[in-house]
């Protein structure tokens, strides 16, 4: 947001541009490399806006052996890559570098094979998170992680971020879900790692490289395990007149062994922006709101539901409703999922990630409201209550550069926090540049060089996306 | 005889591997040994066990976490965690009977080491899975973290991934957070008697294709399938197909007769009541069918519509007994004693198929000149012998203990 300390860009590089460019252009198909001002305008940024860098070229291979030829190109000549799925990160991790290429997998969109006795899909990375569960959904199947952004992110990017999404309280994130991946190194190398097994065979490797931010490879492929749906799903709306008492409720539910497929919180000011957006009939008069949703036949509903308004019931719950029909759960979803999208119309917003101890919840909810005043900006809290996964969403003006420090500053605060109770500072989101001058007060030097090693064991001259993930002043030189 | 060492502490542990580090002196790695018998022979002078490293560190029942050293007794956890109505849910199978050993001796870091998990793996992941949060020493000596305790974390790489299933050739884990969940209030089982392999395969992936979430399918031959549980139909001579189903008791009622309507093409299945099922699996958890032999056992692993094959391409060459899991995707096979284990057979076949093998139980010497764990691509090979690099420069975890050189 303010200025981001960066890489000293590559001179010898920056200089052979137009070399670089024509040596690219043969290796992949016409049109497929592109170089003008406009075009690249595309790729200068990511969901993360206020950073911006033009990277070199865009280049968007259409096949594993044109990503290979790109890789092994830019790996011989010293050129930096950032892969890049849609761009919907949060967190920077699509950020380009100045003497950097960005490859973006996008046209490399394809179901390659369903299997539904064995619950596998086999497709190239590049295709859009719901665009498997579309693929698959006939048969009534779904592939269960479901970042909000999912019509538009890739399973590229999840795989990169290990995203998750409202519903993984019941079925995991991203590593959970895949049983094996086709990477391509940065010297060209494809390499396979897993398939259609349960379980790979030696190291585990394939959760390695979930979540490692597009440092080690460029993943082309993967083979993900689809779900059966459950017969029904049906969400229900809880209000509170406190914070606390929403977060004690979920803990409640929880302690009785009732896991439901999503809890969703929303506080005060979340509520009135995603009602004005949605009208999903939210109650406005409540301090917290929580959508509880739960799955399987009508009467398992209608069971579970009632079980849920049974603990519920003493921390005084208010407006509770049990969506009555389709539509009116698409309503409800679409308030929370477009959260993010409605905030961000009344103002600029600066989304938080952190996750905390369950227990701490409300503690936390009104040591960030302090902050936040501290700062004197606004924030709304909407996020994942089951796995106490944070989304605090810090309002700021964008064009009034003291309020954009102030927000950034804000930010690292509300993170350290989260790490002071116990948590960490990115449940979903991952670490990208925003956070990477964070990572010390959540792991000491010995345990990033744990993890920067295996970096280097990937891609020794820490070319693939190298300024994230790790305080600049850490890489070795 | 070995010299053993028994850190209980932390920094006793560090302190150890660090020595060993600088001394290059190689060291076996194990909780309470009850796997010691899994993998290739080591050959070290040295021992060490974290069994005095004990000790549950957290455990909040609301937020569906506990930590614990990693010697810690898988069964103490398993009983502090009944004790809420909640489990592991990835019910870690147990090695050690069936390499001659008592039930319940493993330790819950060994249970992630080895990424153990047994047949609800199908349904709620595998131990892997399970891992939040790692501490643990390096082969350099040095202690690290990853992850933590909370349900989602992404801050970093995922080490915990990393070493789970990893064998102790690594890190050596000191304490370990996982994610515990409720256990469902009632069990049922239904089990269809006399399907061929291909057909129980065929019923067992229709059923997982169901919305009713089954939690279990194992398919035995009937040698293996008599020795479950003592139970009129199971005395019934031939295979047995089983799928469990978990649940709040009017759930399992409807349940169960949906499931059965849905697979009514496979014949009519007979049912297990709660206290019955349990004991069917919590057999299968201990692997009694493997017991009480010591004859090779070579665990395979596969997507579930090549097993059947599989198996009878095998079973043309090698006599052997199978008991199928996860639907069909993981094979227990117990072949009759032979020079190399059947391991030249298993090679080519699972080669031709696709899946991997790994012989569980063999004699030392079998293990020592088989490929126990099956040999890797060249690529993931060379990326293993790195990862090995990176963790334990000087070679000295569990070396050569699933790979030559690693
Ligand atoms: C409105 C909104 C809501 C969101 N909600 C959620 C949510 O609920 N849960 C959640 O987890 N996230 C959420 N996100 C964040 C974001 O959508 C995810 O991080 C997503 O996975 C990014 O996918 P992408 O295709 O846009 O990747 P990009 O943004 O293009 O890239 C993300 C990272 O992946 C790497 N990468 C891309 N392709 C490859 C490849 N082929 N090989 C290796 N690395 C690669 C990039 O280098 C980068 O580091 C949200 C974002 C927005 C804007």
């Amino acid at each position: 947001m303010t200025d981001l300390a960066t890489l000293e860009p590559d001179a010898g590089v920056l200089d052979r541009r137009d070399v670089l460019i024509r040596g690219l252009r043969e290796l992949v198909p016409e049109g497929s490399v592109i170089a003008d001002e406009d075009g690249r305008r595309a790729f200068e940024t990511d969901a993360l806006t206020a950073y911006r860098q033009m990277p070199l070229a865009a280049v968007l291979p259409a096949t594993t052996q044109q990503v290979s030829r790109v890789l092994k190109f830019c790996g011989e000549n010293g050129v930096k890559v950032i892969a890049r799925g849609a761009g919907t990160s949060l967190c920077g991790g699509a950020l380009p570098l100045q003497d950097s290429i960005v490859l973006g997998v996008s046209k490399m969109n394809e179901v390659i094979d369903i299997n539904f006795e064995n619950r596998t899909a086999r497709v190239q990375a590049g295709i859009t998170n719901i665009d498997i569960s579309n693929a698959v959904a006939p048969r009534g199947f779904f592939y269960a992680p479901d970042p909000s952004s999912q019509l538009a992110c890739t399973l590229a990017g999840n795989l990169a971020m290990n995203s998750g999404g409202a519903h993984c309280l019941k079925y995991g994130v991203t590593t959970n879900n895949v049983l094996g991946l086709k990477i391509v190194l940065i010297d060209g190398e494809i390499i396979e790692i897993g398939g259609e097994e349960l379980d790979a065979p030696g190291y585990d490797l394939l959760g390695l490289i979930i979540g490692s931010e597009g440092q080690f490879g460029v993943v082309t492929e993967a083979t993900v395990r689809i779900l059966r749906s459950a017969e029904g799903a049906r969400p229900m709306l809880m209000g509170f007149n406190s914070s606390k008492a929403a977060g004690d409720c979920v803990s409640a539910i929880i302690g009785s062994g009732i896991i439901p497929v999503a809890i969703e919180f929303m506080d005060k000011p979340a509520i009135h922006v995603c009602e004005e957006f949605a009208k999903a009939g939210y109650p406005l008069d409540v301090e917290a709101l929580l959508i509880i949703e739960v799955e399987g036949s009508e009467d398992e509903i209608e069971d579970l539901l009632s079980r849920i308004q049974e603990i519920a019931r003493p921390f005084k719950p208010t407006g509770i409703r049990v969506s009555q029909s389709a539509a009116e759960s698409a309503a409800i979803w679409l308030g929370r999922k477009s959260a993010f999208g409605a905030i961000g119309r009344i103002s600029d917003y600066y989304c938080m990630d952190g996750v905390i101890p369950l227990g701490r919840l409300s503690e936390v909810l009104a040591d960030i409201g302090k902050i936040c005043a501290r700062h004197k900006l606004r924030v709304a809290n909407i996020f994942h209550a089951g796995d106490g996964n944070l989304h605090p969403l810090i309002l700021y003006e964008a064009n009034d550069p003291s309020q954009v420090e102030r927000a950034e500053k804000c930010g690292a605060e509300v993170l350290e926090l989260c790490v002071k109770v116990g948590g960490c500072l990115t449940g979903e989101h991952g670490v990208g540049v925003e956070k990477r001058e964070l990572m010390l007060t959540q792991f000491t030097r010995v345990d990033l060089e744990h993890q920067m090693r295996i970096k280097t064991m990937f891609d020794p001259d820490w070319l693939l996306n190298p300024a994230k993930v790790f305080p600049l002043e850490l890489r070795p030189s | 005889m070995s010299d053993l060492i028994q850190p209980s502490e932390e920094k006793e542990l560090a302190a150890a591997v660090a020595d060993a580090n600088s001394a290059q002196t190689p060291i076996e790695v194990m909780g309470a040994g009850s796997k010691r018998a899994v993998g290739r022979p080591l050959q070290t002078a040295t021992s060490l066990t974290t069994e005095k490293l004990t000790g549950i560190t957290l455990y909040e029942p609301t937020e569906l976490v506990l930590s614990a050293r990693a010697g810690t007794p898988l069964a103490e956890i398993e009983e502090t965690l009944a004790e809420n109505d909640q489990h592991l849910a990835f019910e870690p199978v147990d090695l050690g009977p069936m390499l001659g050993q008592d039930a319940g001796l493993g330790t819950i870091g060994a249970v992630f080491a080895a990424n153990l998990s047994g047949s609800r793996r199908i349904q709620v992941g595998a131990a892997r899975d399970h891992l939040l949060g790692i501490r643990a020493v390096s082969g350099r000596g040095e202690v690290f973290k990853s992850g933590g305790r909370v349900m989602k974390n992404v801050t970093g790489y995922d080490l915990c991934r990393g070493i789970a299933g990893s064998w102790g050739t690594l890190a050596v884990m000191s304490e370990v957070t996982m994610k515990v969940l409720p256990r469902a209030q009632s069990t049922r089982t239904l089990l269809f008697v006399g399907l061929t392999d291909e057909v129980a395969i065929e019923a067992m992936c229709a059923a997982i294709g169901t919305p009713f979430e089954v939690s279990g399918m194992v398919h035995l031959h009937g040698e293996f399938a008599a020795r479950l549980v003592d139970s009129d139909i199971l005395r019934r001579p031939g295979p047995v197909t089983a799928l469990r189903l978990e649940n709040f008791e009017p759930s399992l009622d409807y349940r169960c007769a949906r499931l059965t309507e849905s697979l009514a093409a496979f014949g009519k299945p007979a049912e297990l009541d709660d206290a019955v099922s349990r004991d069917f699996w919590s057999n299968v958890r201990r692997l009694s069918f493997l017991q009480g032999s010591t004859d090779p056992v070579w665990r395979i692993s596969t997507a579930p519509t090549n097993g059947a094959k599989l198996v009878a391409a095998l079973a043309r060459r090698l006599e052997c007994r199978v008991a199928y899991d996860w639907s069909g995707g993981l094979i227990w096979l117990q072949a009759a004693p032979s020079a190399d284990a059947g391991a030249a057979e298993v090679g080519r076949v699972v080669a031709e198929t696709g899946g991997y093998a790994t012989l569980i139980r063999a004699d030392a010497n079998l293990r020592g000149s088989v490929n126990v764990f099956q040999q890797l691509n060249p690529g993931v090979m060379a990326l293993t012998r790195k990862l090995k690099e990176s963790f334990d420069p000087a070679g000295i975890l569990n070396p050569g203990r699933m790979y030559s050189g690693v």
